[in-house]
This record gives C-alpha cells, sequence and structure tokens, in this order.
C-alpha cells in the first residue's frame, strides 16, 4: 500500500469539510452539554467518549474489514499499561503519554495482526479471545514491573488554571476524551472514504475478488488490526487517566466482549453505530444499577439485576433490531422517506436491509 | 520423573473435561455454524439444578440424571426459541445471542440459588487410587471422569455413525436444502444437536465441578479452555475436539506445573498461536477449504 502524501487541498474537499465541521459543532455541543450536568455524569460522558474510541476502532476491524476480534480489551491494557508505567516516577505531560501509549498497542496490534491475517471466522475469534484471556495475565506475573492483582494507579489529570481552580477533574477529563474521540472519529471517517477504506470493505466482502482486483488481502488484513489496535489503546491510555487505576481485573474477557456486543447493538461497519454501541454500553448498566438500588431487593438479585437486563438487551437486541440501532434508525429513515414519495407516486415503500450506502 | 506422572494424569483428567466441552461447541458449530458462548453457563445452571436437588433429598444419580435431563431441554429451547430466529441474520448475531444468554444465566443463578461459592459433592473418593502399596494420584472420581467422558463419546460415535437418526443429523447439519427434500425435518435435527450437545456440557460441568468449586463464574475458564482445544483441533472434526481438549488439558498441566500456575492461560495463548500458524483450520482439519 503507498503511503499518500497529505495534500492540503483535501481539505477543501467535501469530505473533509464536512467530518471536520460536524465533529466541531459536535465537541461545541457537549462541552456546553457537560459543563450542565453534574460530576457523575461527566464520568459517564467520558467513559461513553472513551468506549467510542474503542469501538469505532473495533468496527473498523470487525464491522468494515470482516475480522472478528474478542480480544481488543487486551489492546486496550496494552495502552492503559503503558500509560501507567511512563506516569510511574514521571511527571510527562499528556499530549507525550497518549501518542506513546497509542503506538504500543499499534505495535502489539502488528504483531498479532501478522498471525490474524492467516486466520478466518471462529479460529480468529478463538485465537483473540485466547489474547483476552492471556495478556492480563503476564502483568500478574510479572507483578514487580505491572503492580501484580493490586494494579499501577494514575495521578487524575488536572484541569489548566485558566479553567478556575474549582473545575471538576470529571468534567476536564471528558473533554479531552470527547476531543479525543472526535479526532478519532473524524480521522477514521476519512480513512473509510479513501481508498484504503474501500480496499478493506473489498477485502471483507470476497476476499477472491478483492486479490483479483490487485489488492494485497493480507497486507490490508494487518494494517486494518494496525489501525483499530492503535485505536483500543488510545482508550486504554485515557481509560486510565479516566479510572486512576490500572489493574488485570478491570481488562478481563468481560470488557472485550462488551466492546464487540456494542458495535453489533449499535450497528456494524458505521462510525454511528459505534456511538449508539457505547452509549448502551455505558447507560444501561449505569440506569439499571440505579433501577436496582432503589427497588429495595435483597441483594443477591438487586446485585445482579443490572447484569440480567443487560443479557436481556443483547438477547432481545438481537431479536428485534438484528442490524443494531443504527441499521434499525436507517430503516425507519428509509420507511419515512419511501412513504414520503410513495404519496406522490404511488410507488410501494421496500427497504433494502442489506444495504451496503450503510458503510 | 514423579513430578511428571502427576502432571500428566492431572493433565490427562482435566484435559477429558476441556474434551467434552470442545465436543459440544464442535457438535453444534457442525449443526449449525455457531460458536455457543452460553455453553459453558448453560452447564453452570444445570449443575446448580443438581446442587439444588441433592439440597431436597435426591440422591446423587438421581441429581446427575435431573442435571442432564435439563441440560438437554435448555439446549432445546435455546436453540429453538432464540437461536432460529437469528439464523439468517448476519453471523455476529448469533455470537452476542449466545453471549446475552451466558450473562443472564450468569445473572439469573446467583439470584436462584445464592451466590456464594458452594462445595459439589463427587461420585466417588477423590483421594488417589492404592496399587499395592503406592498411592497414585489418581482418585476414583479422576476414573469415573475419564471413564464418563469417553462413554458419551462412543455413544456419540455410536449414534452419528451406525443409526439412521444420526445420519439424519448429519445430513441436515452438511446440507440442509437437500436434506429438506428428502424429507428429513432439518429444524428437529438441529434442535435434537443443539440438546444433545447440551447434555455434553453439563456432563462437563459436573464432573469439574468438585474441583473447581460451585460459583456462577465457574465454567468461564472451562469454556475458554474448552473453545480453545476445539479450535485447536479443528472445529468441524469431532475427534479433533478431544485431540484437542486433551492437548490443552497436558498443556496447562505442564506449563501450570513446571513454569508456575499464573503461566497457565498465556501458555496456552502461545500454544494456540503457534498451532494455529502452521495449521490456521486445526490439527485435525483434512482440507483447507475456503469459501469462494
Amino acid at each position: 500500500m503507498r503511503v499518500s502524501v497529505f495534500k492540503w487541498r483535501s481539505l477543501l474537499t467535501p469530505t473533509l469539510s464536512r467530518h471536520l465541521g460536524l465533529a466541531l459543532a459536535a465537541f461545541i455541543v457537549l462541552l456546553v452539554l457537560s459543563s450542565q450536568i453534574g460530576a457523575y455524569d461527566d464520568y459517564n460522558l467520558a467513559a461513553i467518549a472513551i468506549f467510542v474510541i474503542a469501538t469505532t476502532g473495533l468496527n473498523l476491524l470487525t464491522g468494515v474489514n470482516g475480522q472478528l476480534s474478542l480480544g481488543h480489551g487486551a489492546l486496550m491494557a496494552v495502552g492503559a499499561y503503558s500509560t501507567s508505567l511512563l506516569l510511574r516516577g514521571h511527571d510527562l505531560p499528556l499530549i507525550l503519554v497518549l501518542p506513546a501509549s497509542l503506538t504500543a498497542a499499534a505495535l502489539v496490534g502488528a504483531v498479532f495482526g501478522v498471525a490474524a491475517a492467516r486466520l478466518r471466522g471462529p479460529y480468529l475469534a478463538g485465537a483473540t479471545l485466547a489474547l483476552a484471556v492471556g495478556l492480563p495475565q503476564i502483568a500478574t506475573r510479572y507483578s514487580h514491573v505491572f503492580g501484580g492483582e493490586e494494579g499501577l494507579t494514575v495521578a487524575p489529570q488536572v484541569a489548566p488554571a485558566w479553567l478556575g481552580a474549582d473545575f471538576p477533574p470529571e468534567r476536564w477529563i471528558a473533554w479531552i476524551a470527547i476531543a479525543a474521540a472526535l479526532i478519532t472519529m473524524v480521522l477514521l471517517g476519512n480513512l473509510l472514504q479513501s481508498s484504503v477504506g474501500r480496499r478493506f470493505k473489498a477485502v471483507r466482502d470476497h476476499e477472491a475478488a478483492a486479490a483479483l482486483a490487485g489488492i494485497n488481502v493480507a497486507r490490508t488484513q494487518v494494517v486494518a488490526f494496525v489501525v483499530s489496535a492503535a485505536c483500543a489503546g488510545l482508550a486504554g491510555s485515557l481509560f486510565a487517566y479516566w479510572s486512576g487505576l490500572t489493574a488485570p481485573s478491570g481488562f478481563g474477557v468481560a470488557l472485550s466482549l462488551q466492546l464487540v456486543s456494542a458495535i453489533v447493538i449499535g450497528g456494524l461497519g458505521s462510525l454511528s453505530g459505534a456511538v449508539w454501541g457505547s452509549i448502551v454500553l455505558v447507560f444501561v448498566p449505569a440506569l439499571t444499577g440505579g433501577m436496582a438500588s432503589s427497588l429495595n431487593l435483597p441483594s443477591a438479585v438487586g446485585n445482579n439485576l443490572p447484569l440480567l437486563i443487560y443479557g436481556a438487551v443483547l438477547v432481545v437486541a438481537m431479536l428485534l433490531v438484528p442490524y443494531g440501532i443504527d441499521g434499525g434508525l436507517r430503516r425507519l429513515f428509509a420507511l419515512a422517506r419511501a412513504r414520503w414519495a410513495g404519496a406522490a407516486s404511488n410507488h410501494k415503500g421496500v427497504v433494502d436491509w442489506d444495504d451496503p450506502a450503510g458503510g | 520423573m514423579q513430578r511428571f506422572v502427576v502432571l500428566t494424569l492431572n493433565g490427562l483428567t482435566e484435559g477429558s473435561i476441556y474434551a467434552a466441552m470442545a465436543l459440544a461447541l464442535v457438535m453444534i458449530w457442525r449443526a449449525t455454524q455457531v460458536v455457543n458462548f452460553a455453553q459453558g453457563a448453560m452447564a453452570m445452571f444445570t449443575t446448580y439444578l443438581a446442587l439444588f436437588s441433592l439440597e431436597n433429598g435426591a440422591p446423587y444419580w438421581l441429581a446427575f440424571v435431573i442435571a442432564l435431563g435439563c441440560g438437554f431441554a435448555l439446549g432445546a429451547v435455546v436453540e429453538r426459541v432464540l437461536v432460529r430466529p437469528v439464523e439468517n441474520k448476519p453471523p455476529l448475531n448469533v455470537v452476542i445471542l449466545t453471549l446475552g444468554v451466558l450473562l443472564v444465566l450468569e445473572a439469573l443463578a446467583p439470584m436462584l440459588f445464592g451466590g456464594q461459592i458452594r462445595s459439589f459433592p463427587a461420585a466417588f473418593s477423590i483421594v488417589g487410587l492404592r496399587l499395592g502399596s503406592l498411592q497414585v494420584p489418581f482418585s476414583g472420581f479422576d476414573l469415573f471422569t475419564l471413564v464418563s467422558v469417553l462413554v458419551v463419546m462412543g455413544l456419540l460415535l455410536l449414534l452419528f455413525q451406525r443409526t439412521d437418526l444420526g445420519l439424519r443429523m448429519r445430513a441436515a447439519a452438511f446440507n440442509p436444502e437437500v436434506s429438506r427434500l428428502l424429507g428429513i425435518r432439518v429444524g428437529r435435527m438441529l434442535t435434537l444437536g443443539w440438546a444433545l450437545a447440551s447434555v455434553v456440557g453439563a456432563l462437563a460441568g459436573l464432573l469439574i465441578a468438585p474441583s473447581l468449586l460451585l460459583y456462577p463464574t465457574y465454567m468461564d475458564q472451562v469454556l475458554v479452555f474448552g473453545f480453545t482445544g476445539a479450535i485447536l483441533g479443528g472445529l468441524d472434526s469431532p475427534p479433533g475436539a478431544v485431540v484437542g481438549g486433551l492437548v490443552m488439558g497436558f498443556a496447562l498441566s505442564y506449563v501450570g506445573g513446571y513454569l508456575g500456575s499464573d503461566l497457565e492461560t498465556v501458555g496456552a495463548l502461545v500454544i494456540l498461536i503457534a498451532v494455529l500458524m502452521v495449521r490456521p483450520r486445526g490439527l485435525l482439519a483434512w482440507r483447507a477449504q475456503r469459501v469462494v
């Protein structure tokens, strides 16, 4: 794959300027929103933004390139541990730590991506699942470096002085995470519109046809894995700042499976799908947790109610909205448009579920 | 040397359980092209049902049969009610669906049976057998585990290779369209496949419960190692599942014994990746098939 040189003129193309404009508008709206809500909601907002980064990357790999990864939690762990190790005994600025952690995860992703490019379907799922199970154990094994089960602590980011002395740290990390998430989405959105993105999709849809068209299938798959791992690393790094603690228990198999469930619930292969999925991922447990504690249930029931509801949401969503929230919304819009057009031309509104325009 | 024998016997016992789990996964994969991530949680749930029966005065073997019977029913219900409707949806959907079932079962179990860690009785003594004056690190229950897994595998082999029903099940999995034309009730065969696989899974859950103790997530690692074993052997091959499960048992036992128990899963990861790099479709895949 040829590395394309950045052309300033491309800033004027409709795609990039549209993405930048949308991102800027979203940033302003979210800043205003985060200033209006309390610290706990800011904390959740930051979590959504962090998950958006990870799920957008995973959606690129799984939804756009067709490689299922059940091990992205482990790649997030690489980012988080890089951050924690860099910050141990040093006071490095965030602007250096984030790219360094991102690079570390991208390197691990490159190594694993080469292996993954040989595997298909459930075999890839099994190998990545083993990664999710195996990698956190290294942290327990070499506890003198990685802090063992207790993990490593990370000092929270303090907001700059010009924002005022009593600016809540939750809001500041939310702002950082939102900015990072929007930058990630703009970059990946552009990548998807480029020839690289088209190659990703071609490989997903038909490997043999893609190879016949001159695409190096294995290399394309490795590139997708690296980009996706870099996103996971960035998310992991921010996760370390956000939670203040990097421990193996935070990066178990459950995290990897949550990320996959988020992109399927949100909508495979689309940027907005990753956003919807992250919102579900953070808000369903938060809402049900609050609900369970307000109901005064016995602890065995109350403690497990959020998990029960989350599982039931996964099952019901797969049965009712098979193409995710994004797919469901697209279908609604298409139906509405068809009905509107049908009033004029008496044309029956048939909606194609597998509309490729969804990418 | 003695240590090696201990680790080998331990690997054999655990490997046979992973083999049973892998076999359950392979049966479901062959029937419906689904990796059933809820397999472990389903086995956990049926083992809780066995414990519940025991606590209400049922003798051990009745509880054992109840668990296997409930496994059969649970597998059939999950296939018919939940998996069938997403059959023609994107392939990832059914993966997420089984993950949802896993979460629901793991939340439901502590609600119904209590979340604390419980001990589960073994059918036979767990003290090492005696050969003359020598006590070997292989208990009566280990022997029972090994024999029951072997018996189940033998029965399945008989079913699939020697009976009309087994032939119909294989045909339904191999080519649903043609099977339907030949008058096979394909849907019913797939449901039966899931039900039988869940019985095998439930057996694995009952056999490992005495050593792992019973808690809502106790089958998670058995599922992961069973899945790894199935991948290792090749998802399309039942003998491969058995070989893969045993390889996992031995490998985990040796890695844990010689290098430290905290490296077990890393060892499993390394072995899996190494094997898949040489044989991307598992050890016993007879051909490299790729749909074009």
